[in-house]
């Protein structure tokens, strides 16, 4: 009976609709069908287009850069001036927590990832992300963690532990109530939707690349983002064990962390670091593939040094995991444990330094048109030489010992991460707006971004490395005047103020130009990778014929026309499966419709982890609503998707 | 742009086995994941026990005859699991479903030994430290089993289903059986440290 419906079903059209049969416009017209999300309030709980989900990503992250700039810009205010009595401790405290935890896992990480979910697919050439629904389910997952951190600090109960969440002060005993649970709760959610999108994306590269594109022609934002999710594989688990271990330790009385019964602490900053160290280079590699990708456009020639670049990244994400313990110098190991790790550190300087090197080579000798997002990049490189500069410096014992939690290292990180990622994001919102909305941001408003924002952000910056080599310490709420560091503080306080403002002209330029920008058209900059080969926006289903690439730079290869597939079926969303290495055509491969199940599964997952954020037992009567949210979701009825 | 055709995919099959199929690489991207965790929980337990006095902390090791017949259950399964994958590939309906039927016995068994384990290892997790890590591990690998024991059990009511006819089914049939010898494997360290490692150093 089974066999015969099949049978029928099949019999109706065995072969489908396929590409070459149609008109361009009736191509068109029927992949606009195939591919349409669905509509209506549930409808808007189902989308899983890359691109739609990709755009929601990056609007959340930056209303989560928004919060966190704000929880910076009221500590920057208490510290204007000495003995300053706007903020308490009590407050200061979640405001400094509030903000690193903000900006570490609800802004830099899934802002990378973000680009990439609504970049990669388009660059490789194919019509939507691997696991479509995974990637529903990360949003809503990573939304409801961000919800809520933010609705807990409202309430009072922000984490305030900092960023890092060290135990014993984080553990039962020091810290009472939920805070510390409100954090290591978030870290579930936001890890588990970071990991799920690090799955999509190793997937779409591994086995969608357009046919031809083997690997000395992938993009190198795509290599970038292909490094990035094999460290978030290996990095993260080591924060989700470690933050269950503390929840554990808080609400059902284990001893990991309690010495008094044969816990560690020190387990702990093992713990994290193994996955906070390859952290900073999960924000740091895809922003210098977005680097690579904006300087081979404005210099309008192939980047130099391919080959060294892609392995630069590699080597970048396997030394990010032989870096953690330089975060723990003082915490009395070993000599010769601290000895490898200070080489490991210097190393890292190696391949950075190639990739720099790399980079002005490319933009050497040639006519530069300085236009905003190339600014940013010029930006990027000067802040991020400081910033590595005081890491080399930093990498080193003695010198570790002596700047160790003062603003020196305060300035350190924050030259690597907002110099080194954030300038290239900046770059990359002016370079990619165009494709996303069809509209160019304004140039004029542009350049006054740019110059604010690296104006404003080395004001605020740069004095923290001095008053930090005066030991002024991080984490304190005020300081008494007699120390002197009144007047550095002040300016610093003024230049962040200046590097909001730099945030805020950025909006109006948004705003003001999603209504009334020039029209992009397709390719704005005259750029050479494939995301550039469709319409801005680009349609639900990207391609109306799926490319082939021959050359690293398909757009400037194939000036007259472009080398496509045929023989796909368009009465359902089917793309080209290709082989890993070498990007041979293996398979039509049929992606799923969206369905509600995955929103359905977020919220049965959001359920049972705040429930257990109050009693073990949420663990158990919480699990069975997701396995049957997941069972819905896997479950098939036979659907067109599933013909063979 | 106008275009031209150079590759004709219309004959292209829409489903394939193993590296050719996207689910087994997404299949392979959670085992990634799960090794990466259960390294880091088995670094831990040495980590613990390297810095205690003596291991395991005032408790005898746990009682070795529940773990052993785990050990030799979980590896008896790999049998009819590899016959499985074979069924799969060859497309046998009959011979993969009733693989499905045993792989759900096989999945469900374990979870009744399980509870042996548990009330076998001498100690609480709230006891100390080395208590808190054994629970941990063991209570880790348990969510593995009944995962994949649901997994299997739905992807057995699958295959009886008109779905069963449906090609690509089989493929589904065999990156679950795969994700089976992961479950199975990652057990082999966490025995060893579990029930012989105390005995070792002890």
């Amino acid at each position: 009976m089974g066999m015969a419906l099949v049978r029928r079903l099949m019999a109706t059209n065995p072969r489908g609709i396929r590409d070459d049969e149609l008109s361009e416009v009736g191509l068109k017209r029927r992949l606009e069908q195939t591919w349409a999300q669905p509509t209506g309030w549930l409808g808007w709980l189902m989308v899983d287009d890359h691109k739609i989900v990709g755009r929601r990503y990056i609007v959340t992250t930056f209303i989560f850069l928004i919060l966190g700039g704000l929880a910076a810009v009221a500590m920057r205010l208490q510290l204007a001036r000495p003995d300053s009595l706007l903020i308490g401790p009590d407050l200061y405290d979640q405001l400094f927590t509030m903000h690193g935890s903000t900006m570490m896992f609800l802004f830099a990480v899934p802002v990378m990832e973000a680009f990439a979910i609504y970049l990669v697919p388009l660059m490789v050439g194919t019509r939507n992300i691997a696991f479509p629904r995974l990637n529903a389910f990360s949003y809503w997952i990573y939304v409801a963690g961000g919800i809520l951190l933010w609705t807990a600090f409202a309430f009072n109960t922000g984490a305030d532990n900092g960023w890092f969440s060290y135990v014993p002060l984080a553990g039962p005993e020091f810290a009472p109530g939920k805070r510390a649970d409100i954090w290591a709760q978030m870290i579930t959610f936001t890890e588990l939707s970071a990991l799920a999108v690090s799955i999509e994306i190793i997937c779409t590269v591994f086995k969608q690349r357009a046919p031809g594109m083997t690997l000395d022609r992938i993009p190198l934002f795509v290599w970038a983002m292909v490094v990035t999710s094999f460290i978030v594989l290996f990095a993260m688990p080591a924060v989700m064990l470690s933050s269950t271990m503390l929840i554990l330790d808080r609400l059902v009385g284990t001893h990991f962390f309690n010495p008094a019964e044969g816990g560690d602490t020190l387990l702990w900053q093992h713990l994290f670091w193994f996955f906070g160290h390859p952290e900073v280079y999960t924000i740091f590699i895809p922003a210098t593939g977005m680097v690579s990708a904006i300087i081979a456009t404005f210099a309008r020639r192939p980047v130099f040094g391919y080959l060294a670049l892609v392995l630069a990244l590699i080597s970048i994400g396997i030394l990010s995991f032989g870096l953690w313990v330089h975060h723990m110098f003082v915490t009395g190991l070993p000599r010769l444990g601290e000895s490898f790790f200070t080489a490991s550190s210097m190393m890292i300087a190696i391949p950075s330094g190639v990739q720099i090197f790399c980079w002005i080579a490319t933009l050497w000798g040639r006519p530069l048109r300085f236009a905003t997002p190339l600014l940013f990049v010029l930006g990027f490189i000067v802040n991020f030489v400081l910033g590595g500069l005081t890491g080399v410096m930093v990498a080193s014992v003695p010198l570790d010992t002596q700047v160790h939690d003062t603003y020196f290292v305060v300035a350190h990180f924050h030259y690597v991460l907002v110099g080194g990622a954030v300038f290239p994001l900046l770059a990359a919102v002016y370079y990619w707006f165009p494709k996303i909305t069809g509209r160019m941001l304004s140039e004029t408003i542009g350049s006054w971004n740019f110059w604010l924002a690296f104006i404003g952000f080395n004001v605020a910056f740069f004095p923290m490395h001095i008053l930090g080599l005066w030991g002024m310490p991080r984490r304190v709420y005020t300081y008494p005047a007699e120390l002197g560091w009144g007047p550095l503080n002040l300016v610093s306080s003024a230049g962040a103020l200046v590097f909001a403002a730099s945030f805020a002209v950025l909006l109006l330029n948004v705003f003001q130009s999603f209504r009334r920008g020039a029209v992009a058209g397709d390719n704005p900059w005259g750029a050479g990778t494939l995301e550039w080969a469709t319409s801005s926006p680009p349609p639900p289903y990207n391609f109306a014929l799926q490319p082939v690439v021959n050359n690293r730079e398909p757009l400037w290869a194939e000036r007259d026309s472009m080398p496509v597939v045929t023989g796909l079926r368009v009465d359902r969303r089917e793309l080209v499966g290709t082989s890993v290495t070498y990007a041979e055509a293996e398979t039509r491969e049929v992606a799923p419709d969206p369905s509600i199940w995955p929103f359905l599964a977020a919220v049965a997952t959001t359920i049972m982890l705040v429930g257990s954020i109050f009693t073990p037992w949420a663990v158990v009567w919480g699990t069975p609503p997701i396995a049957v949210t997941l069972i819905g979701w896997f479950w098939r009825k036979g659907e067109k998707e599933d013909l063979d | 742009m106008k275009t031209r055709a150079v590759i004709d995919v219309s004959a292209l099959p829409t489903w394939a086995f193993a590296s050719k199929s996207l689910m087994w690489w997404g299949t392979l991207g959670f085992i990634t994941i799960e090794t990466s965790g259960f390294g880091l929980g088995l670094a831990s337990y040495l980590y613990l026990a390297q810095k205690a006095q003596e291991w395991p902390l005032a408790a005898p090791p746990p009682d070795l005859w529940p773990g052993i017949i785990m050990t030799v259950l979980l590896l008896i399964s790999l049998l009819p699991n590899y016959v499985l994958k074979g069924s799969a590939r060859a497309a046998q309906l009959a011979s993969t479903r009733l693989g499905l039927v045993i792989m759900s016995l096989f999945g469900l068994l374990p979870l009744i030994v399980r509870v042996f384990e548990f009330r076998a290892l001498n100690v609480s997790w709230d006891t100390n430290a080395y208590g808190s890590i054994v629970w941990l591990l063991l209570g880790l690998h348990t969510v593995h089993i009944g995962t994949d024991a649901v997994d299997t059990l739905v992807l057995t009511a699958l295959m009886f289903t008109n779905n069963g006819y449906m090609k690509r089914r089989f493929s589904d049939v065999n990156d679950n059986a795969v994700y089976w010898d992961f479950v199975v494997v990652s057990w082999l360290p966490i025995f060893f440290l579990l029930y012989w490692f105390p005995r070792l150093v002890g």
